[in-house]
């Protein structure tokens, strides 16, 4: 399971470096996300500084959206697709796999949003270990179940609209927990962060087996 | 299998739940009290908890249905069925929990929405099931469309017990449980209405769920034999009118 998981991520992150969509296309779309929420708030750096932590998990959000899109769309093309189901590849290390492709890809995409937030929003970086446990259970979580919701509306026609309708009230828990347990990190909040990284592992931990045991079902058929 | 939707079952059910929903108006509107500190307000417990329960209970059963759906030894298509059913049931009773909570909480918090768990969580509950009927009018093979829907509901309905234990998980604006206790906190006839409203939504839930079931039975029916049906039309088209339908007026052809 773990080779065959090895071997799809690496296949899926080779496309990712040889196409460069993700560095051409999704990067500068995150660091737009960014400057419009700029445009749209306050620019008044006060304002910034405190909504960064949400603002920060929004565009990481929106991103793992177009990652798991792009993920699905390789395998749609010269019915990619059929043959990795006839490869004999494990099933629950085609998730592992897909889903650790994408979840590299967002941490990626989060360094270069933390440095987004630190250079527009004027955010100084604190409260190291609590800042990276959460951003990375809510990273494996984020990975976890958009790859399981893009199997589940990967070959439909009207997959582009129904991917984030599937997505976005599902990751609400994500993005909730992600933001306040950064809150607490930088200084904003005198929560215990800690307890939002309990639920955000809850989460990654039941996306993780869900998909583990699902994904056999769900590429069989669609 | 009859063209329509409704059966002896259907009918019965129907009128009980007619039947009751009107005793819960009079006893709601005019026997019970009005309460000390709410007033008439209160009457709205006779409406919105048993709403709100049925459409935990209608993912419930979505939940269920989709797991035998998916369990090989228990597959069969009347699973699915009852699982979208009862999902889009769900949907319309989840939306008017929130509605009915909504005209409630203006009058007694002072607010219409409010960023608490349980409201939070119901709404999400609602936008996910959104998803879920999205994803059942997909088309494509029914077999693949089944089965992603099967996973999809089983996933949205872990929400449920989740939202259900929000009051006692979080220190909520949304009272926590007043009957589900050892000394509900209701009494005498406040509390057999708030009973029999629970039963009068739980045959309206029957009653829509069978008809609902029965339609999809149909669609799929017509999805079979659509085309056979069509053929048939079109042959029809050809033949000579009979007398009688031309005398009485009713043709095949459009006149200009």
């Amino acid at each position: 399971m773990w080779r065959d998981a090895a071997l799809v991520a690496g296949k899926d992150l080779r496309i990712e470096l040889r196409s460069r969509v993700a560095i051409n296309q999704v990067a500068p779309f995150a660091v737009i996300v960014l400057v419009l929420f700029g445009f749209a708030l306050e620019p008044d750096r006060g304002f910034l500084t405190t909504a960064a932590p949400g603002l920060f998990w929004i565009a990481v959000v929106f991103c793992a959206l177009l990652a798991v899109q792009r993920s699905f769309a390789v395998e749609a093309s010269d019915s990619a697709k059929d043959s990795l189901r006839m490869s004999g590849l494990d099933p629950a290390g085609i998730f592992l796999g897909k889903a650790g492709a994408v979840g590299l890809e967002l941490v990626a995409l989060e360094v270069l949003l933390v440095a987004g937030i630190v250079v527009l929003y004027g955010t100084t970086l604190q409260g190291g270990t609590l800042l990276l446990a959460a951003a990375v259970a809510a990273t494996v979580g984020l990975a976890a179940c958009g790859t399981l919701y893009g199997a589940l509306s990967a070959g439909l026609r009207v997959r582009e609209t129904l991917l984030p309708l599937l997505i976005l009230p599902v990751v609400a828990p994500v993005l909730l927990g992600a933001t306040r347990a950064w809150e607490v990190a930088l200084g904003q909040s005198a929560d215990n962060g800690w307890q939002w990284v309990i639920l955000l592992t809850v989460f990654a931990v039941i996306y993780v087996t869900v998909g583990v045991l699902a994904f056999g079902t769900l590429l069989e058929e669609a | 299998m009859s063209a329509g939707t409704g059966n002896r079952t259907t009918r019965v059910v129907g009128l009980a739940a007619l039947a009751s929903s009107a005793l819960v108006v009079v006893l709601g509107l005019w026997v019970t009290p009005p309460d000390v500190t709410q007033g008439d307000l209160v009457r709205l417990i006779y409406v919105h908890p048993a709403v709100s329960t049925w459409a935990f209970a209608a993912f419930g059963i979505t939940a269920l249905a989709s797991l035998l759906y998916l369990a090989p030894r228990t597959r069969s298509q009347r699973w699915d069925m009852i699982a979208g059913a009862s999902a889009e049931i769900g949907v319309v009773f989840c939306a008017l929990s929130l509605a009915t909570g909504s005209i409630w909480g203006r009058p007694a918090w002072g607010v219409w929405w409010t960023w608490d768990a349980r409201l939070t969580l119901t709404a999400l509950l609602c936008a996910l099931f959104l998803g879920y009927l999205a994803l059942r009018r997909t088309g494509g093979a029914i077999e693949a469309r089944s089965k992603r829907s099967a996973v999809a509901g089983v996933m949205f309905a872990l929400v449920v017990p989740v939202d259900h234990y929000a009051t006692q998980w979080w220190r909520t604006l949304h009272q926590a449980n007043t009957l589900l206790r050892t000394d509900p906190l209701i009494h005498g006839e406040q509390l057999w209405t708030m009973l029999a409203s629970f039963l009068s939504f739980g045959l309206i839930f029957a009653w829509m769920l069978i008809h609902r079931f029965r339609l999809e039975q149909l669609e799929v029916r017509l999805e079979s034999e659509g085309l056979a049906m069509a053929l048939e039309a079109r042959r029809a088209e050809g033949a000579p009118q009979p007398p009688d339908a031309v005398a009485a007026g009713v043709s095949v052809e459009a006149r200009p």
